[in-house]
């Protein structure tokens, strides 16, 4: 099919880059095999914040933006609270926080918003992103706090008899894979095999009719807004364990945005493929299109990670705007 | 009682056509104009001008170019301080290598090339749209941020990255202190209002509307969607980058690679969402609003004798944004421009009920 060239072309020439630095001998297999499995855990977290975008997405037609500054809340909600109490009470004192932000967020900013055009309610997320930033800080204060989850961060050697020296790999990351991969398995369950899950795919797919065979619109929005602050919950444990929980977690957000683009929407498989991707990529790029992008423009340092993600989706975009998994729309007058 | 259009008869297309059509509103901009330009010199401190008047003005020359594109062409972006870094850094690098240009020329310079910039982030919105488009302005956001951070040449080799320039000077006339600034700025402003004004009552501006309103429809009407959209992303960049190189020239002087960073972006955002998408005046509102409820925010708990910290003086404005956007969103979506005009149709009927 000619219309799939452009997208078939663009991966193939992502293939190529990702076995390119192999192929020529700019890095032996060891490191280049480490660096893919770093990539990969980068990408696990950011499908994690993804997730959240999806997932409202998905039920609710809103762009989420503040899912960072939920991830942001969330973390420092459960670090501060673990400070006083044992961590398991403290994560589900979060939850009820979370669920709490859920049910105020549809109060107050969806319902009265309700078929506004999608641009209105993104331009409304990024109100509540500046809001629950400065509520988060000025509630739990705003210095760097660390989150314990009992795993030691003693990084493994593993593979050392195929590659010469082995291959590092950090326990956190790899339960971190662990928690995201049964993350996914859980909710693909809860929207396949539950009655509230038959429901939010029903209102996914259409709102009015949803509602006219008798599904609360306003329900699902809450119980959708808690499920991604459960999501956001999970995503902030982990990346506050890993990067202490800090106001840079809300910028995380930021990263998670091409995910969804280059993975679609709607999807929760592109979700996850498309952090993979991204991860993998930024990784990639950074430690071997970096190095030569330096050398051939005399640049002051490399830093490409910063916006590989997006000129990645930007291409995407071009190329196939409704991302690897998304649903196809056509517009009709 | 005393704002009203009675009597006041259109006797040709002149008049028909005239910007301010009423009498009473002719006279109140006069009025406004010759108090900015000749009182206020004489009235503000140095203070004042430098830390609320000019970064209002050139904010206010960013925020109309933001609202040509957000607010009368519907295309979303979250990256205008990138068009804004555009501008400041084409104008560094025109002043510094072709000392013998004039600023006014320089400044033109700069607005052309972060048009041209504009245009080409601006293509995907010709297959993309809403939240689509966010993202890919968010990608010119990062990427200039990085280019100007990394690439040697735009900042002169400076070892820190940073840039500083020299004080304007253009037909003889130095503009080094507040006044002189401000008086500049004023002037520029004033420019960039009459022709947005007129752009957006010209077929230019009514392709952009129903653009806005609805791309297929107007497409069916027999406007080009690709001409309407990248040339409000070109006049738009155009502004901001006029508005960036300004920024850097008369407000900052010298600046580090994340002075345009992602909250000046989001910040323009604001400005016209509280001022009022789709209105000239709602730039104005927004950008005064914008600049002046951090000062308040500071002033206020210090006058009260409340001391607050900077974190959380900083922390307490987020929230405030925040709530106050929502706020916005729900109950005026066309911003503060909207009170205005309701309140003007209050004044034509007053002291009468009906």
């Amino acid at each position: 099919m000619p219309r799939q060239l452009p997208v078939i072309s663009l991966i193939l020439v992502l293939v190529v880059g990702l076995f390119a630095p192999l192929a020529t001998g700019a890095a032996d297999p060891g490191f280049w095999f480490e660096v893919l499995l770093g990539g990969l855990m980068a990408g696990v977290l950011y499908s994690l914040v993804a997730l959240g975008f999806a997932l409202i997405y998905k039920a609710s037609g809103v762009f989420n933006f503040a899912q960072g500054a939920m991830v942001l809340f969330a973390a420092l909600s459960v670090a501060r609270m673990a400070e006083k109490m044992p961590l398991w009470v403290a994560v589900i004192l979060g939850l009820v926080i979370m669920v709490g932000i859920a049910f105020a967020i549809e109060r107050l900013v969806l319902r009265p918003l309700v078929n506004q055009e999608p641009v209105a309610l993104l331009m409304a997320t990024l109100g509540v992103t500046y809001f629950l930033d400065g509520f988060g800080q000025t509630l739990w204060g705003s210095d760097i706090y660390e989150i314990d989850l009992g795993i030691a961060k003693k990084p493994v050697m593993i593979l050392d008899s195929v590659f010469q020296g082995g291959i590092l790999v950090n326990k956190d990351d790899v339960a971190a894979a662990i928690v995201a991969a049964l993350l996914v398995g859980a909710l693909a369950l809860f929207f396949q095999k539950t009655a509230t899950g038959r429901a939010l795919r029903a209102v996914a797919d259409d709102h009015q009719a949803a509602q006219s065979i008798g599904i609360p619109l306003n329900h699902i929005w809450v119980i959708v807004w808690s499920v991604a602050g459960f999501v956001a919950l999970v995503a902030g444990m982990i990346w506050g364990a890993k990067l202490g929980v800090q106001f840079s977690l809300s910028q995380v957000a930021l990263k998670a945005l091409p995910v969804v683009i280059l993975g679609g929407f709607t999807s929760v498989t592109g979700a996850v493929v498309g952090g993979l991707i991204i991860g993998v990529g930024e990784k990639m790029a950074e430690l071997f299109l970096g190095p030569v992008l330096v050398k051939a423009f005399d640049l002051a340092g490399g830093g490409i990670e910063n916006w590989f993600a997006y000129v990645l989706a930007l291409l995407f975009l071009l190329v196939r705007p409704e991302g690897l998994f998304g649903e196809k729309h056509i517009d009709r007058v | 009682m005393f704002y009203r259009e009675n009597g006041q008869f259109k006797t040709g297309y002149g008049a028909d056509q005239q910007m301010l059509p009423i009498l009473q509103d002719r006279m109140l901009m006069a009025a406004l104009l010759a108090f900015a330009f000749v009182g206020v010199p004489y009235l503000i401190s140095d203070y004042l001008f430098l830390a609320i008047l000019i970064p209002f003005l050139i904010l206010t020359v960013a925020a109309i170019g933001l609202n040509l594109l957000v607010g009368y062409c519907g295309q979303i972006s979250l990256g205008h301080a990138a068009f804004m870094s555009v501008g400041a850094y084409a104008a560094y690098n025109l002043a510094l290598r072709i000392p013998q240009l004039n600023f006014l020329v320089v400044l033109l310079l700069a607005g052309l090339i972060a048009a041209a910039v504009g245009m080409i982030f601006g293509i995907p919105s010709l297959r993309i749209k809403g939240l689509y488009l966010a993202v890919a302005t968010l990608a010119a956001q990062f990427f200039m941020d990085w280019l100007f951070a990394r690439v040697k040449w735009f900042t002169n080799y400076a070892s820190s990255g940073s840039v500083s320039t020299a004080p304007i000077e253009m037909f003889g006339w130095r503009i080094d202190t507040p006044v002189h600034k401000y008086l500049f700025l004023l002037g520029v402003l004033v420019v960039c209002t009459l022709a947005a004004k007129n752009l957006v009552r010209s077929h230019v501006g009514r392709a952009w509307m129903a653009t806005r309103d609805m791309d297929v429809a107007a497409e069916v009407i027999g406007i080009r969607p690709v001409y309407a959209k990248l040339t409000a992303f070109a006049v738009s960049s155009f502004y901001v980058g006029v508005a960036g190189a300004l920024w850097g020239f008369v407000h900052l002087g010298s600046w580090e690679p994340l002075a345009f960073n992602l909250s000046l972006s989001l910040n323009l955002l604001f400005m016209i969402i509280i001022g009022g998408m789709g209105s000239l005046l709602g730039s104005y509102f927004g950008a005064a609003f914008i600049v002046a409820l951090p000062i308040l925010l500071n002033q206020i708990p210090l006058r009260l004798g409340i001391p607050l910290s900077t974190a959380m003086a900083a922390h307490l404005e987020s929230m405030i944004f925040g709530a106050l956007i929502v706020f916005f969103l729900i109950v005026e979506p066309r911003g503060l421009a909207r009170l205005w005009a309701i309140a003007k149709e209050k004044l034509r009927i007053w002291p009468f009920p009906h």
